[in-house]
C-alpha cells in the first residue's frame, strides 16, 4: 500500500546541501504495523514528514495504493487515508477537544465516541471535552489528544511520532493497549518509537539511522539485534554498546 | 413592521430569530419599533434625550432583556443613551448588539451610551455584537461607550463582540468596582479591508477584594488598523488581570498598549499582550485533517473569536 522509491531529502546548510533522508527505499503491505526506531537526528521525523506531504522529497517517488502521490500536497494525501500525528503537536485558543476530534472525524462526534477515543489514549473524557486545546494543558494531555484525534479518522495510513513522549506509565500502559487492538483494524499503521514495548507491537521494523535504512525486517529478525542498544528505561538509544 | 434585513440583522447581533421572550425594545433607524416590558424588568423611553430607561427589579431571576438596534438607512446618525438599573440580588442576562445595513454613499453611525448601575449581589450578563453589511460605499461607525458603576459583592460578565463589516469604531469603557465586586470583559474583535479600531478600557478596583479580568482577543486581517489600550487602576486590596491577544495578517497593524497601575500595595495586577501571526504549525495540523490551508485559517480565526 506504501512505496518509498530511493526518496532523498536534503536542507541547505551554509550553502552546501546537506542530506537528512538519503535514498531510501521501503515498503509497506496493507494492514502491516510498522514501527521505525533509530538514534535521534536519524530522519525518522523527517520521512514520516515526507509520506505526509509536510516536506517534499529532494528526489524519489512516494507510491500509495498503486498511486504517485509524491505530488499531492498535504490536503490531497490527508483525503486518501493519511494521518499524522505530530511529536510536538500544536496549541489552539479557542478550539476545545470535542471541537478538534469532531474537525478529525470530518463531521460532529457524539459525546460518547468521543469519549471513547479519550479513554483510550487515558484521559478521563468528561473532564476534557470542552477543554481548549490551548497552553492550559499539559504536554502529555496535548500529546494524548494528539494521539485521540488520529485514532477519531478512518485511516488507511496512520503514523504516529513518538507517541510516547510526554506520557506518564499509566497513561502509556492504555496507549500500548489501544495500538495492540488498532492493529487488528483496518489500514496501515507506522509508529516512529524508542520504547520497546511499542516495538514489540509491531509486524515489522525499520531502523533509520543518518538518513538511510540500517536494518529492515520482521519483529524477530529485528528486535534481537538492537537488545543492548536500550537504556534502564527500556528507551532506544541506537548506539551500540 | 420587520423587514428580512432586519431579520438578518436581529439575528446576527443578537442571535435573535424573530420577537424574543421576555423584555425587549427594537429600535431602527433612531425610532422604538417594538417594545415590552415584563413584570420585573420595566422598560420607559427617556423624555429628555434619545434613549431608555431599564429598570430590572430586585431579586429578579433567570430573566433577559433584548435591546437590538438595526441602522439600514444610509446617512442615518443615531445617538441613544440607553441606562440600565439592576436590582440588589437580581440575575440577568442583557443581549444588546446594534447591525448597520447601509446600501447608500452616506456614512451611517450609531453611537450608544449605556450605563449601568449593578446594585449590590446582583449578577449581570451582558452581550453586545457589533456587526456591518451592505454593498453602498458608505461607511459604518459604531462608537460604543459603556459605563458601569458596581456595588458591592455584584458580578458582571461583559461579552462585547465586533463581528465584521464595522469601518470605524471607537469603544470607551469605563468601571468602577465597589467591595468584592467582580468584573469579567471579554472583548472580541475583527477588522478586514481599510477598517480601523480603537478600543479604551479603564477598569479601576476601587473596592477591598474586588477583582476583574478583562480578556482582548482580536484578527486584524487586509490592511485594518487596531490599537487597544485597556487599563486597570487598582486603589484597594484587588487583583486584576489584562490579557490582550492579537492575531495579525496582511498589511494589517495593530497596538496593544495595556496598562497597569497600582494605588494601594496590596494591589495585584498583572498583564500580558502577545501579537503574531497564526502558527504556521496551526495549519499544517489541520491541513493534516484534511482542510486546505484557507479552511484551516478560517478555523483557526473562528476558534480564536469563538
Amino acid at each position: 500500500m506504501l512505496e518509498l522509491k530511493n526518496i532523498s531529502f536534503s536542507v541547505s546548510d551554509e550553502g552546501s546541501p546537506l542530506e537528512i533522508i538519503d535514498n531510501v527505499s521501503l515498503n509497506l503491505d496493507d494492514g502491516k504495523f510498522l514501527v521505525i526506531t533509530g538514534p535521534n537526528g536519524g530522519g525518522k521525523s523527517t520521512l514520516a514528514k515526507l509520506i505526509m506531504g509536510i516536506e517534499k522529497p529532494t528526489s524519489g517517488k512516494i507510491i500509495f495504493d498503486g498511486r504517485d502521490i509524491t505530488g499531492l500536497d498535504i490536503t490531497e494525501r490527508a483525503k486518501l487515508g493519511i494521518g499524522y500525528a505530530f511529536q510536538q503537536p500544536p496549541r489552539f485558543k479557542g478550539l476545545t477537544v470535542h471541537k478538534l476530534l469532531s474537525l478529525a472525524h470530518g463531521s460532529d462526534l457524539p459525546e460518547d465516541e468521543c469519549c471513547a477515543y479519550l479513554t483510550n489514549v487515558g484521559l478521563c473524557s468528561r473532564d476534557y471535552l470542552n477543554r481548549e486545546v490551548d497552553s492550559s494543558l499539559s504536554g502529555g494531555e496535548v500529546k494524548r489528544i494528539e494521539i485521540a484525534t488520529l485514532m477519531a479518522r478512518k485511516l488507511r495510513l496512520a503514523i504516529y511520532d513518538e507517541p510516547e513522549a510526554g506520557i506518564d506509565l499509566w497513561s502509556f500502559n492504555m496507549l500500548v493497549e489501544s495500538f495492540r487492538s488498532m492493529n487488528k483494524g483496518f489500514g496501515s499503521v507506522i509508529i516512529i518509537s524508542h520504547q520497546e514495548r511499542i516495538m514489540k507491537l509491531a509486524d515489522e521494523m525499520a531502523v533509520i539511522a543518518n538518513g538511510k535504512i540500517r536494518e529492515r525486517g520482521t519483529l524477530d529478525e529485528i528486535f534481537p539485534h538492537l537488545m543492548g542498544e536500550f537504556d534502564e528505561g527500556c528507551n532506544f538509544r541506537g548506539e551500540r554498546q | 413592521m420587520i423587514t428580512k434585513t432586519d431579520e438578518q440583522i436581529l439575528e446576527a447581533v443578537a442571535d435573535l430569530h424573530g420577537i424574543p421572550a421576555g423584555a425587549y425594545n427594537i429600535r431602527r433607524n433612531g425610532e422604538g419599533i417594538g417594545r415590552r416590558s415584563t413584570e420585573n424588568i420595566i422598560i420607559t423611553p427617556k423624555s429628555d434625550k434619545p434613549g431608555i430607561d431599564i429598570e430590572i427589579k430586585p431579586g429578579t431571576k433567570n430573566e433577559s432583556v433584548h435591546i437590538p438596534v438595526i441602522l439600514s438607512e444610509s446617512g442615518m446618525n443615531d445617538l441613544v443613551y440607553n441606562d440600565f438599573y439592576i436590582g440588589e440580588g437580581a440575575d440577568v442576562l442583557i443581549v444588546a448588539g446594534c447591525g448597520i445595513h447601509n446600501c447608500g454613499d452616506q456614512k451611517s453611525q450609531h453611537d450608544g451610551i449605556h450605563t449601568f448601575h449593578i446594585n449590590k449581589n446582583a449578577r449581570v450578563r451582558y452581550v453586545e455584537k457589533h456587526y456591518g453589511e451592505g454593498e453602498g460605499t458608505g461607511a459604518r461607525i459604531l462608537n460604543p461607550q459603556t459605563v458601569v458603576e458596581m456595588e458591592e459583592g455584584s458580578f458582571c460578565e461583559m461579552e462585547m463582540v465586533q463581528i465584521k463589516g464595522v469601518d470605524s469604531t471607537v469603544r470607551d469603557t469605563v468601571a468602577h468596582l465597589k467591595a468584592n465586586a467582580r468584573l469579567v470583559i471579554l472583548e472580541k474583535l475583527m477588522t478586514h479591508a481599510n477598517q480601523t479600531a480603537r478600543s479604551n478600557m479603564e477598569v479601576n478596583l476601587d473596592g477591598e477584594n474586588s477583582s476583574a479580568q478583562i480578556i482582548s482577543r482580536s484578527v486584524a486581517k487586509d490592511s485594518s488598523t487596531q490599537v487597544f489600550y485597556p487599563r486597570a487602576v487598582g486603589n484597594n486590596l484587588c487583583k486584576a488581570h489584562v490579557q490582550c491577544d492579537s492575531i495579525i495578517m496582511d498589511s494589517a497593524h495593530i497596538r496593544s498598549i495595556p496598562e497597569i497601575s497600582a494605588n494601594h500595595n496590596l494591589a495585584q495586577i498583572v498583564h500580558e499582550a502577545a501579537i503574531g501571526r497564526i502558527n504556521n504549525d496551526q495549519l499544517l495540523k489541520l491541513m493534516t485533517l484534511g482542510m486546505t490551508s484557507e479552511q484551516a485559517e478560517e478555523i483557526i480565526i473562528q476558534c480564536f473569536l469563538k
